[in-house]
């Protein structure tokens, strides 16, 4: 009887399926994968303001002082401090992705050295950034 | 794909022996690609846009127009639009699995990776040319 109800039902809702994220206790290098996917996202969309800032920099001089007057206010500067981290901890994450391309960094510690290295150097280098951008300027 | 609730064959077996699509691995390999150019070219864009922090308009406007500089920042614009084009198109793969919803988020992605891919670089060939 079971056998014939179960019939019904596809057989891809029948196999057995892996354990989804909600099952798993939080970790560092699921996280650094969950961020890679959102600085990834927030760069497609950071694309609109870069698009902005090269159209109005070819339009006129007019136009080119008030996307610089926006984006050098206080709001404007925290949308390009995110930018450039974003930017960084993404480029870093594809660096840790070439790495395990080759073969190496997956065992346990490695890749844990990996994903602190990440995180920390996305912060090292946008501060970098910021302060030679606060000097030159 | 036949989703026919009436049979245990797998998914797979009901393809094998039809062919491959021939192009399985081009997507990884082209991210790969992108990845690997824009390192070097990320670095060298921050790198221009540092240089042009502060400065006023005519001296960021000739900057961007300059060959040299206008190259490197085109070639960074080209190779970002075709990225994050290949990997906003994983993700709607992976979480959109409406196929109404799931066609036009790709054709969305497509269409607004070509609009933007275009206006920057036609804002960056502006600058070189006027």
């Amino acid at each position: 009887m079971a056998e014939a109800k179960n019939r019904t039902v596809s057989p891809e809702a029948r196999r057995p399926l892996s354990p989804h994220l909600q099952i798993y206790r939080p970790m560092l290098t699921m996280m650094m994968s969950i961020m890679h996917r959102i600085t990834g996202i927030a760069l497609y969309a950071g694309t609109l303001l870069l698009a902005w800032w090269l159209i109005a920099a070819a339009t006129d001089a007019r136009a080119f002082d008030t996307a610089n007057s926006i984006l050098t206010s206080i709001i404007g500067k925290l949308v390009l401090l995110g930018f450039t981290w974003a930017l960084f901890h993404h480029m870093l994450g594809g660096i840790r992705h070439f790495i395990w391309d080759t073969g190496r960094g997956m065992d346990h510690p490695q890749r844990e050295y990996l994903a602190q290295a990440t995180l920390i150097g996305g912060f090292v280098l946008t501060a970098v950034v910021w302060v030679v951008a606060y000097m030159v300027r | 794909m036949s989703n026919d609730p009436n049979t245990m064959r797998t998914t797979v077996r009901q393809v094998r022996y039809l062919g491959s699509a021939k192009s399985g691995t081009h997507h990884v390999w082209h991210m790969r690609l992108t990845s690997f150019a824009l390192v070097p070219l990320t670095i060298a864009f921050v790198w221009v846009i540092l240089s042009l922090v502060g400065k006023d308009y005519n001296t960021v406007r000739s900057a961007l127009g300059s060959p040299g500089i206008a190259i490197i920042v085109l070639l960074f614009l080209l190779a970002s639009v075709y990225h994050m084009m290949l990997g906003m198109q994983t993700i709607i793969e992976d979480y959109l699995h409406t196929p109404v919803l799931k066609t036009w988020s790709l054709m969305g992605n497509t269409f607004f990776s070509i609009c933007i891919g275009l206006a920057r670089v036609y804002a960056v060939l502006r600058l070189s040319f006027t």
